[in-house]
């Protein structure tokens, strides 16, 4: 929650510091996912509208960062990782991320419905309102599950995509969705385990902290192998083909083999040679996702010349 | 009669309006392109009041009768 009161303004906010506040690390992997979604889907779409879909589809995401700054700007004063972020360090102050926020969110959700349709539209004002208050006001502070259901809110941008070129939902953007709500656990805790986080000062429910690291394992492991169906299955429909499916073989096969590792190790092992193995898998999952949509994105390009899909 | 030195606070407010005002115009020349590229689409309607008008598609000229 927010208290006014504990902030003080003392440094005048620079341009930088509200490109800040919409995380523009987390909106270059939207873009990305964003523009995938849109160039795979079957209907030729003006290059122009596809741009600006991706822009908003990216404001939007951008938008919800900032809300979540301005919700979270309590906890991120006591975490080192965040202390820096423009609310926390006094060079904005959480009335006015908050109402930049909402207002970037209002223009995104509006220009997105006047360039394509009300369902991408629909769509985008679902994923923010989720991620700033299902995961942040709700999920983050009271479940150790909390990415999991929170990483649905960076799973949309691919499935918004689709939508605004298609108008619809289909089975090709639910698995796409699919793909990355289910790659976020494995991924994130990965990460957990061997990063030395405050969360636990900030009250943050971490499953690393609130079930220990053993359990931690185990979910990586049971995760990895759920997110496996997902993945293969894609390859299967209209926007994959044998290039995919082999892609995403070799992809799978590592992470699993990874999952597995980790999940045979103990501390011991992992404090004897610094978390070599879970900071290997961590570095391997983000080539994994980036990957699977790159070759979406591989199978899209080589259809017109014969060789994509099936 | 000399000019006071500019405070550091002034540089970051100008690149804080000249980025605005950049964020603007590109938000102007969006609009634009998409009106462009919409009525473009539109197909054989008239503008005053964007409907469609059927007998402006051209007749393929049959034999006279």
């Amino acid at each position: 929650m927010s208290d006014t009161q504990a902030y003080t303004q003392d440094a005048e906010a620079s341009f930088g510091d509200y490109v800040a506040l919409l995380k523009p690390r987390v909106m270059s992997l939207v873009v990305f996912t964003a523009m995938v979604g849109v160039l795979v889907a079957p209907v030729p779409v003006h290059p122009f509208l596809a741009m600006t879909a991706i822009l908003f589809i990216a404001l939007g995401a951008g938008a919800s960062g900032a809300l979540n700054m301005w919700w979270d700007a309590d906890i991120d004063v006591i975490m080192k990782r965040t202390a820096g972020r423009p609310i926390p360090a006094g060079k904005v102050h959480p009335r006015e991320a908050l109402g930049f926020g909402l207002a970037l969110s209002g223009i995104a959700v509006v220009m997105l419905a006047l360039a394509t349709n009300l369902l991408a539209a629909g769509l985008l004002a679902f994923t923010i309102f989720f991620y700033a208050v299902v995961y942040s006001m709700w999920l983050k502070r009271s479940t150790p599950q909390n990415i999991v259901i929170g990483g649905a809110a960076g799973a949309f941008p691919p499935m918004i995509g689709w939508a605004a070129v298609t108008g619809g939902v289909s089975v090709e953007s639910v698995l796409m969705f699919m793909l990355i709500f289910m790659w976020t656990p494995p991924h994130f805790w990965a990460l957990a385990l061997f990063m030395n986080s405050d969360y636990s000062k900030a009250g943050v429910p971490m499953l690393t902290v609130t079930h220990g690291k053993k359990v931690t394992r185990n979910h990586i492991l049971v995760y990895t192998i759920a997110l496996v169906p997902f993945a293969i299955g894609a390859g299967f429909t209209s926007i994959g083909g044998p290039l995919y499916l082999a892609v995403s073989a070799v992809l799978n096969a590592g992470f699993l083999w990874g999952a597995w590792r980790i999940w045979q190790r103990d501390e011991v092992q992992a404090e004897a040679d610094k978390y070599a193995v879970e900071k290997q898998v961590f570095k391997f999952s983000l080539l994994y996702l980036f990957l699977h949509f790159g070759a979406f994105l591989a199978e899209a390009a080589l259809k017109p010349y014969g060789l994509g899909g099936w | 009669m000399a000019f006071r030195a500019e405070h550091e606070m002034h540089k970051r407010r100008l690149g804080r309006n000249v980025g605005l005002g950049l964020v603007l115009v590109a938000f102007v020349a969006l609009v634009f392109g998409l009106t462009v590229v919409k009525v473009m689409n539109l197909g054989e309607m008239q503008a005053f009041d964007h409907v469609v008008r059927p007998e402006m598609i051209p007749v393929e000229e049959g034999p006279s009768q």
